[in-house]
Parts: structure tokens; C-alpha cells; sequence
């Protein structure tokens, strides 16, 4: 067990590396001066130039300068973001709840109506309501949720004025942040409307964000429990006249949920993707604006930390579900 | 070696013969509807593209304010000079997407075609030569993988300066892994296999055994990849687009023409709708087309 959490681990090792060398280089690709690029002061004059050449490295060979940035990214200096000063570290730990919780609740969403849907389709393979789901599922898999997230827009809060346009909670409402999830701090408040609000503010972005992730697990299960119906033990099992629920939620489910959770570990990348996209349509305060905004600020600092945060994270996921996949299927932890 | 012994398998031949391949391929991709009518979309918009000159009523980038933001002709207000309406600064909303047409075409294809070429090269390298080689790629594709696409293509758009041929750059990269994953994976079961052996027996040199013997054994995989990868080009490059990164104003492309639309979305249903809807039939016909040619191509797969 400890030799396959080691070999594991151990293989993400390169990957680091190798989203630390593109983020290092990322700045020193930016077209113009790097050092004017990451002080973000244009014209400088020279004696001003030489000094921050001294203070960001640049005199150094190249292999010194990526062993100080390596260096300084694992004790957890990103830098500074040019606009506000602040380190960037701090600013992405301050929007990162509001991204994750957006996130959870996305695939909360993706999971409660995916999953059902599923394996109504594959138990009733054929019929009207597998196709549905089939269509509608593809359309979901096609959606370009930029579009997706306006029209519902459109529909939900310019036609029938139910939800807000953007933002995570109305500006009456002062939180203060003690976990840094609005649903979880405005219920620790003392005010229940602020929680119904911030409820509000998550509805279409949470069913923007949750679309594609509900087609590929709908799909997915679908897929997985008709192998598994197909099986000899299902068929032991009906001959065995056990009652038709018990076969499906009993013996069917619980091995089509293995390909389902590693699908459902996959797609965390995919969700920052798309919060990337939600976060810039819905005014959403989280990392995945601030990273646009950054772009458009040329805020080379932010976009250089940023990035490489959310690559650690994406990857942190990943291993975790490859460990978790590991514990539940003793198969997986023997290979290798 | 008498004429009947010729003729003897001659006449037992017909009944043993398989049908054409290209002949059972459609035999199988025709029964799946969703790939045929994926295919008449595709047709359509292929169609649309060529004849966009023809086809578009006004020009894509004539301006006139007097004209903005006219409804579509069924509403009040609308006529049928301007089918879908007019954009805020006056241009026909139908003539833009007839010629973005042209341009989500041209970015799912070049893009394809880049990755498609550079991604099947890496590919067979590293299934040929295995060691060093092989680990360096496919590690280097895994990073790639470990990134969440959007967020990789946004970096180096950012970096190279937003643009359409930036953004088709980094889409192609971030795309590449899975054709090179294929490949790899191609190239590793097929050079197993006799013919190739035999090949090499005989004297073929590898870069003889790499595009002479086995490419053309795992092309399937990479047809379907293919089919399945201009839909990913064809999405990721319209949210660029949409972020201002990709295809700059005024250039009609889909995702661009949301981007200026944004904030007319509470005044103007229509300068959203029909672009995004443009960008989805086109995607899901791409999609079901993927679809209907891995059911086709791969046996192993068929009526699973």
C-alpha cells in the first residue's frame, strides 16, 4: 500500500517541475523586457534598470535564475501583483473558496441529476427517455457555456426576474468571511436573508458551470452500468428473483460507480476551465476573473502565480482521486 | 495449370468476398441517424462557407448606425432586409455568421490539421523508439493534460498577444496530447504484429516502417480523434473569442460577436442567441459525427 502511495506521489514530481519551468518562462516570453514587464514600469531609466536586474536575478545564467524562482515558489513567494501590491499568494487564497465553492456546487448539481438520469437510461435502454437523455446530454457535452450562461441570463433574470445577473451576494449584505463560503458564513451570521441571497446568486452559475460535467457523468454511467448489467451476476442475481431494485441499486451501482468516480476526478480540471468562463459572465469574485483581469492589466505577476497555482491544485486533485481510486480497487493498487 | 483449376476459385470467390470496406463503413455509420444528420449539418455550414459571398445579404463589416439593433424580421420593428437583426453598431447579425462560418471552419481545421500532424510525428517517435525519447514526450503531453486547457491556451495567448492565429496556435498545443497518446499507443500495438516484423525483415528502414506500415494501420483512431478534436477547436477558439483573446473586432467570428454582445443581452435578445446557437449546432454536428465514426471505425467498440 505504502509502495503504491509512494510511486504515485513520486510521478508527480516531474509534472511540478514542469508546470514551474512554463510558468518561469512564461515571463521571460512576454515580447519586451522582462524586467519592465514584471515591474511594470515602462521607461525606466538605466541606473533604476541595473537595480532591478540585481533584485529580480536577471544577471544570473538562467539555470541560477529558475533554482531562486523554484526556491522561492516552494516557500510561497509568487511575487507581487503589480496593481495592488499585495502578494499574489494572498489575493488567490482570498478569491479560491469563492471558486471552489461555485465548483463544488456545480458538480453537487452535475451529480444529483447526472447519475439518476444515467441509469434510468441504461435500465431502460432504448426507449424514449434513454434518447432524451442521450440528446440532451450531447447538446450539453456541445454547449458553449460563455452562450449558455447568457441566455439563461436572459430567460431567468431578464424575462422572469427570479435570479441575479451577477456578483456572490446582494451589496446590502456585509459577511464577514470566517470560512470564506458564503453559504456556509451567512448561515454562522445573524442575518437568514443574506444566506437566501447568496442561494440566489448561485443558481445560474452553478447550473452554467454544471452543464458539461452532468453530460459526461449522465453519459458515463449510462455507459458503465449497461456493461455491468450485462454481466453474469446480474443475471445470477435475477435469477435468483431478487426484486429489481435490489439487483440495480445494489449490485449493479456499486460497480458502475468505479469508472464514474475516476470520470468525476477527471473532471476538476475541466470545472476550472470553466469557471474561468462562469467567474467572467456572472461577475463571479473568484480566481478565474482575476486571472482574465490580470491579462487585461498585463499584471504578468498574477498571471504567472495564478496559473501555476491552479496547475498545482488541478494536479493535487488528480492525485488524490488516483489514491482514492487506489484504496476502494485493490486491482489498481497491485499493478505496478 | 488448367483453366479449371483457374476457375474454381473464381466462381467460389464472390460469395467469400467481404463486402468493400468503404461499403460496410457506411453500412454501419448509416444506421446511426445522429451521425447522418451530424453529417448533413456539417455539409451545410461547409456549404454556407463557400458560398458566403454569394450567400450573405449585406457585408459582414458595414456599419450604420441608424440601423442598430433591429430585431429579427418576425418582430415588431424588424424587416426582412435584415433577417436576424442588426448588431448595436448596425451590421446584419446572418451575414456575420454566414462569413463566421468560414472562420470557425478554417480554425477547426487548421487547427486539427496542426495537431494532427505534429501530435501523429511525436507520436510515432515515441512508440518507435521507446527509452529516453519516449518518456521526455509523453511526460511533457501529461503536463499539458495536468492543465485545464482553457486556462493553458489563455497563458500562452497571453503571453503571444491575443489574436486569431495566437489563439489557433494555442489550442492546436493544448489539443496535441491525445493525438500523440493515440498514436503512441497505435504505433505500440502494431509494431508487435507480423507484417511489421516481415517488414522489417526485409529491410524497410524505420522511417519506411513508421509512415509506410503502421500509419496507415491506426489511422481510425486518429479519424475519429479528428472529428471529435474540431469541435474542441471550434468551442475553445469562440471562448476565446469570448474573452477577448481570440479573433479581434471586427472580424465576424462566433465567440467574438457574443464578446461585443455581452452587454446588450438585456436590450437585445437576439444579438446573443444566434451566434452562440451557430456555435452550438455546428459543435453537437461535429460531436455526433465523432460519435458515428468511432461506432463505424472501431470494431471493438461496436454495439457496446
Amino acid at each position: 500500500m505504502l509502495r503504491f502511495i509512494l510511486t504515485r506521489v513520486s510521478l508527480i514530481i516531474p509534472t511540478f517541475i514542469g508546470i514551474t519551468l512554463l510558468a518561469f518562462f512564461l515571463i521571460r516570453l512576454v515580447p519586451g523586457d522582462p524586467i519592465e514587464t514584471l515591474a511594470g514600469e515602462r521607461g525606466i531609466d538605466p541606473a533604476r534598470h541595473e537595480q532591478l536586474r540585481k533584485e529580480y536575478g536577471f544577471d544570473k545564467p538562467i539555470i541560477v535564475q529558475y533554482g531562486i524562482y523554484l526556491t522561492r515558489v516552494l516557500q510561497g513567494d509568487l511575487g507581487k501583483s503589480m496593481i495592488t501590491q499585495e502578494p499574489v499568494i494572498n489575493e488567490f487564497s482570498s478569491l479560491f473558496p469563492a471558486t471552489v465553492e461555485l465548483a463544488l456546487c456545480a458538480i453537487i448539481f452535475a451529480l444529483v441529476f447526472g447519475l439518476p438520469a444515467g441509469i434510468i437510461a441504461a435500465i431502460r435502454r432504448n426507449s424514449i427517455f434513454d434518447h432524451g437523455v442521450m440528446g440532451i446530454s450531447l447538446t450539453g457535452y456541445s454547449m458553449p457555456i460563455f452562450w449558455w450562461g447568457l441566455i439563461l441570463i436572459l430567460v431567468f433574470s431578464v424575462q422572469f426576474d427570479l435570479t441575479p445577473v451577477s456578483g456572490r451576494i446582494d451589496v446590502l449584505y456585509y459577511i464577514e468571511p470566517i470560512t470564506g463560503f458564503l453559504l456556509i458564513d451567512t448561515l454562522l451570521s445573524d442575518e437568514p436573508e443574506a444566506f437566501w441571497s447568496a442561494v440566489n446568486h448561485l443558481i445560474l452559475p452553478t447550473i452554467v458551470l454544471g452543464t458539461v460535467p452532468l453530460a459526461v457523468i449522465a453519459r458515463m454511467t449510462r455507459s458503465a452500468m449497461l456493461e455491468v448489467l450485462g454481466e453474469d451476476y446480474i443475471r445470477t442475481a435475477k435469477a435468483k428473483g431478487l426484486p429489481r431494485l435490489r439487483i440495480v441499486a445494489l449490485h449493479a451501482l456499486r460497480n458502475a460507480l468505479i469508472p464514474v468516480v475516476t470520470v468525476i476526478g477527471l473532471q476538476v480540471g475541466v470545472l476550472f476551465t470553466g469557471a474561468i468562463l462562469t467567474e467572467t459572465i456572472f461577475s463571479w469574485p473568484g480566481v478565474g476573473k482575476w486571472l482574465i483581469d490580470a491579462i487585461f492589466r498585463r499584471d504578468y505577476p498574477v498571471l504567472q502565480g495564478g496559473a501555476l497555482l491552479l496547475g498545482v491544485v488541478v494536479m493535487s486533485v488528480n492525485l488524490l482521486v488516483d489514491l482514492a481510486y487506489g484504496l476502494i480497487n485493490p486491482r489498481i493498487r497491485h499493478t505496478r | 495449370m488448367t483453366t479449371e483449376t483457374m476457375e474454381a476459385p473464381a466462381v467460389a470467390a464472390p460469395t467469400a468476398t467481404p463486402p468493400h470496406p468503404l461499403r460496410e463503413f457506411w453500412s454501419y455509420f448509416s444506421a446511426n441517424h445522429g451521425a447522418v444528420a451530424g453529417l448533413v449539418v456539417i455539409v451545410a455550414v461547409v456549404l454556407v462557407a463557400l458560398l458566403a459571398d454569394v450567400l450573405a445579404p449585406h457585408s459582414p463589416y458595414l456599419t450604420d448606425t441608424s440601423i442598430a439593433l433591429k430585431p429579427p424580421f418576425w418582430q415588431e420593428g424588424g424587416s426582412l432586409t435584415y433577417p436576424l437583426g442588426t448588431d448595436p453598431i448596425g451590421r446584419d447579425i446572418l451575414s456575420r455568421m454566414i462569413y463566421g462560418a468560414r472562420l470557425s471552419l478554417l480554425i477547426g481545421i487548421v487547427v486539427v490539421a496542426v495537431s494532427i500532424v505534429l501530435g501523429t510525428v511525436l507520436g510515432l517517435v515515441a512508440g518507435f523508439f521507446r527509452g529516453l525519447t519516449e518518456i521526455f514526450i509523453m511526460r511533457l503531453m501529461d503536463i499539458v493534460l495536468t492543465l485545464p486547457s482553457l486556462l493553458l491556451a489563455i497563458v500562452i495567448v497571453a503571453v503571444l498577444g491575443p489574436g486569431l492565429m495566437n489563439a489557433m496556435l494555442a489550442v492546436a498545443l493544448v489539443i496535441l496530447p491525445h493525438y500523440v497518446r493515440l498514436a503512441r499507443a497505435a504505433v505500440i500495438t502494431e509494431t508487435s504484429k507480423d507484417y511489421v516484423t516481415a517488414a522489417r525483415v526485409s529491410g524497410a528502414g524505420t522511417l519506411r516502417l513508421m509512415f509506410k506500415e503502421v500509419l496507415p494501420n491506426c489511422t481510425a483512431p486518429l479519424i475519429v480523434q479528428a472529428s471529435l478534436g474540431i469541435s474542441t477547436a471550434i468551442l475553445d477558439a469562440a471562448a476565446l473569442g469570448f474573452l477577448g483573446l481570440g479573433a479581434q473586432p471586427p472580424s465576424p467570428e462566433w465567440g467574438t460577436m457574443l464578446a461585443d454582445a455581452r452587454e446588450f443581452v438585456l436590450r437585445a435578445w437576439w444579438v446573443v442567441t444566434f451566434p452562440g446557437l451557430a456555435i452550438l449546432i455546428t459543435v453537437l454536428a461535429f460531436n455526433l459525427l465523432g460519435d458515428g465514426l468511432r461506432d463505424a471505425l472501431d470494431p471493438k467498440l461496436k454495439r457496446s
